[in-house]
């Protein structure tokens, strides 16, 4: 049997790997299922044709990086898995009813026609809400802390409805429209791109109205939270987060306030979602079922980690270039033209 | 018997209607990917626009029914946690990395290339489109390859040891991928996938003769479906029967179940019919042929098969699904090789496509795949029962720590919407059948973009049309 164990921390690769994974999860499925927040606000059933177009190539390789979110955390650190699973039952399972009324309306929205057509509308606009809003819970719930016993989860079912993960459910739904909106101001044009412009401009007051009360919170909520982020001299080295933070939202404010920037916007979404995620792997250090066990404690076995490093070394470049190959040949504008989809 | 709200129970009763439900579609994919490529492939040798607009017909079905794989397939990959979280702490160092390697291997292939199998028509070279619906057939192989062998890993565990605490850890990966039943198992059910999707391209073929349309495509569809149906099915036979006797071999339990066996026998008869009873160990009304299942189990009149009352009661599956699933299975695996014996004579007298009453039996013939895999299914999944790792782990000791309620509302929640979608997806796929390849009306000129270097933008498009921006 082989393992890398003499040579290299696998646990920390491995908390390291599947941050990425979430990290690219959060981008990528956050722009296309901000769009599907978006949807029935758009002024016209072309606006959303072209929206559904500019996501329809993407959304299922996007997605794919959720499973390996989970099925890494699955493999990794299999603790972890078992113990947050059982602690978010209720809104994973919302989430993948959300995922599911979600991903089919892209097959079967331009099959439809007229009055069956706004069912699929619904179908994406309302799945991508439930997803995105129980994603949000989960990530407050997480940051909020479980209960455990030995290597089982031991709180109720209902443990996850907090004021706290309620409030993190709504911040993540401005944020993924905040993307969203910005993908759709890059990849579409004229009106939709105007439109596009007007709603990330609501949109983005909600994300730093809903980050400011977040990061009051998170300190209030938890002693070593505050510690962390105020102590000296912790306090100097985590000032660039919220220092970009701010710079990042008074250039995006003043990109969507101007006509010309069609690319910036959703690079700096993507700055302000980068800084916010740091903040809390930051908090939330080294825990990975927070405040009980660690991603030490929850690691594999050596053996286990060092089978899917092998594959995972060779593997991740390859998949990041043929995903780029794809956001390269569909790059350009989407069309609302549906036949000329397949 | 299980109280009505037995976490158990119903976790189990959830899994086994979320992957019945996840495997039929799989099952059809895994065919019509690599039917796909092959079509594709002939329209670029032949230039035939025929093979293009069924291309271009069925890859739609295609389209539905993988996003009906993926959105339940994610749900499957949650559900270990969700349900089964103490088999996912237990056996996780080792079935975590095999599920792990279907991601990295197979799903973001899959995921990628779709996008330019479906949109990316005016976007890449013909040779380009080709190389992705390769790709695609290839990941839903590659797809198949991890989840069972995952599978069949708890089916006939191998290169493992048990530390304290039950946790089950990896020794030899080799051993844990390639365990003993993987190669059947694997060929089984990739046959099985083939075979599903011979017949439904073979029903709706059969339906468009029967009806008199789109009949120079139709003849094509049903020709390679019965060249599949007539080269496959027998093969399949014997695939089958080669992985029966890999089971006979670990998990001997399991046939007894399928044989209907309660007495250790030499010679043992082939039971056509019983209703086998599990509380009075026997079977009632039963037919039985003497001596075959010794012969076809052990190759030998008089060999001896191990009865049900060799294992304690605690030890046995429910005997009767295993037993009647298992005559369904097999029973359509003989009507498809009937099918193609009937297709090789006919195509012979030159009637193939002009005999109605075949053409009726094709379309009659188009679920038989379906069937046959989710019963197959159910011989292999209730037959492992009551252990979860064969022989190692009870699927009892293995579920969440979870209330009743909770997964008794979640399993509410997945029929009703399993229920919704099954009759939107059937809906379209039905309209898309109904329109047909003829009336796609992009000829065979409009594929000639394919080689564009620089994409239409839709810059492009709106000032060909002349049409106002929106």
């Amino acid at each position: 049997m082989f393992s890398f164990e003499s040579f290299l921390d696998l646990p920390l690769i491995w908390y390291a790997l599947i941050s990425t994974a979430v990290f690219l999860y959060i981008l990528l499925d956050g722009f296309d299922l901000g769009v599907g927040i978006l949807f029935p606000f758009a002024p016209s059933d072309r606006c959303r044709d072209r929206m559904m177009n500019s996501v329809a190539p993407f959304w299922d390789g996007n997605e794919t990086w959720l499973v390996l979110g989970g099925g890494g955390l699955f493999a990794a650190f299999p603790l972890a898995y078992a113990i947050l699973m059982s602690a978010f039952y209720i809104p994973i399972i919302l989430m993948l009813l959300g995922l599911i009324f979600r991903g089919v309306a892209f097959e079967f929205r331009f099959k439809a026609t007229g009055r069956s057509q706004r069912i699929w509308d619904f179908s994406f606009h309302l799945g991508s809400l439930t997803a995105t809003f129980m994603q949000g819970i989960v990530l407050g719930t997480f940051v909020h802390g479980i209960a455990v016993e030995g290597r089982s989860f031991a709180g109720g079912p209902l443990d996850w409805l907090t004021p706290f993960s309620l409030m993190t459910g709504a911040a993540l739904v401005s944020g993924y429209a905040l993307l969203g909106a910005t993908w759709t101001i890059m990849k579409t044009e004229g009106q939709t791109q105007a439109w596009a412009r007007k709603s990330a401009r609501y949109v983005m007051l909600f994300v730093a109205l809903f980050m400011g009360l977040v990061s009051l919170t998170m300190p209030l909520m938890n002693a070593d939270i505050k510690n962390l982020w105020f102590s000296l001299p912790n306090f100097y080295f985590l000032q660039p987060m919220p220092i970009l933070s701010v710079l990042f939202f008074i250039l995006l404010w003043r990109d969507l306030r101007g006509e010309e920037r069609e690319y910036r916007p959703f690079l700096l979404t993507l700055g302000i979602f980068l800084m916010n995620y740091i903040g809390i792997g930051v908090s939330t250090w080294p825990w990975l079922v927070p405040f009980k066990i660690t991603f030490r404690e929850a690691a594999a076995v050596p053996a286990s980690q060092s089978m899917m490093l092998l594959g995972t070394a060779f593997l991740l470049p390859i998949i990041l270039a043929y995903t780029g190959y794809c956001f390269w040949v569909f790059r350009g504008k989407a069309s609302h033209e549906h036949d000329a989809a397949y | 018997m299980a109280s009505h709200l037995d976490p158990v129970f119903l976790a189990r009763l959830q899994f086994a209607f979320t992957v019945a439900y996840h495997i039929t579609f799989p099952a059809f994919t895994i065919g019509l990917a690599s039917w796909l490529a092959v079509v594709e492939w002939r329209w670029l040798k032949t230039g035939n626009p025929l093979y293009a607009q069924i291309y271009r017909m069925w890859v739609k079905i295609f389209a539905v029914a993988f996003g009906m794989g993926v959105v339940t397939g994610v749900v499957l990959s949650y559900q270990f946690g969700t349900n089964w979280s103490v088999f996912s702490d237990k056996v996780g160092n080792i079935i975590g990395p095999l599920l792990g390697y279907e991601v990295l291997t197979a799903f973001f292939l899959e995921a990628s290339f779709l996008g330019i199998m479906l949109f990316g028509w005016n976007r890449v070279s013909k040779r380009m489109h080709f190389v992705a619906t390769l790709i695609v057939a290839v990941g839903t192989l590659i797809s198949a390859f991890w989840i069972l062998s995952a599978n069949s890993w708890m089916q006939t565990p191998a290169g493992f040891r048990e530390a304290s605490g039950g946790m089950l850890l990896p020794t030899d990966w080799m051993q844990v991928i390639f365990n003993p039943s993987f190669p059947y198992r694997f060929i089984h059910m990739v046959t099985g996938a083939y075979l599903t999707t011979a017949f439904v391209v073979g029903g709706i073929g059969g339906y468009y003769l029967w009806r008199g349309w789109h009949v120079r495509h139709a003849r094509i569809m049903l020709g390679m479906a019965m060249i599949m149906a007539i080269f496959v099915s027998p093969m399949q036979l014997l695939f089958g029967d080669m992985h029966g006797l890999n089971t006979f071999e670990h998990q001997p339990v399991k046939v007894a179940a399928m044989e209907g066996i309660w007495e250790t026998e030499q010679g043992a008869g082939l039971r056509l019919f019983a209703w086998p009873d599990q509380i009075g160990e026997t079977n009632r009304f039963e037919i039985v042929i003497p001596k075959l299942s010794s012969l076809i189990l052990t190759h030998d009149w008089n060999g001896e098969v191990k009865g049900l009352r060799s294992w304690a009661r605690a030890d046995r599956p429910p005997v009767a699904m295993v037993f009647w699933t298992f005559r369904i299975m097999v029973g359509l695996g003989m009507l498809m090789i009937v099918t193609g014996l009937v297709a090789l004579v006919l195509y012979f007298r030159k009637e193939l496509f002009t005999t109605r009453w075949f053409h009726l039996w094709c379309m009659a013939m188009t679920p038989a795949g379906f069937v046959a895999v989710v019963t197959g299914w159910l011989v292999t999944e209730v037959g492992r029962q009551p252990f979860v790792v064969f022989n190692v782990m009870r699927t009892s000791e293995t579920v969440s720590p979870v209330a009743g309620e909770a997964v008794a509302a979640s399993l509410t929640a997945f029929v009703v919407t399993y229920g919704l979608l099954f009759t939107a997806a059937a809906y379209y796929i039905l309209k898309i059948i109904g329109k047909g390849p003829d009336s796609d009306t992009m000829e065979d000129d409009a594929y000639g973009s394919h080689g564009v270097k620089k994409p239409p933008l839709v810059t492009d498009m709106a000032a060909q049309t002349g049409g106002k921006d929106v």
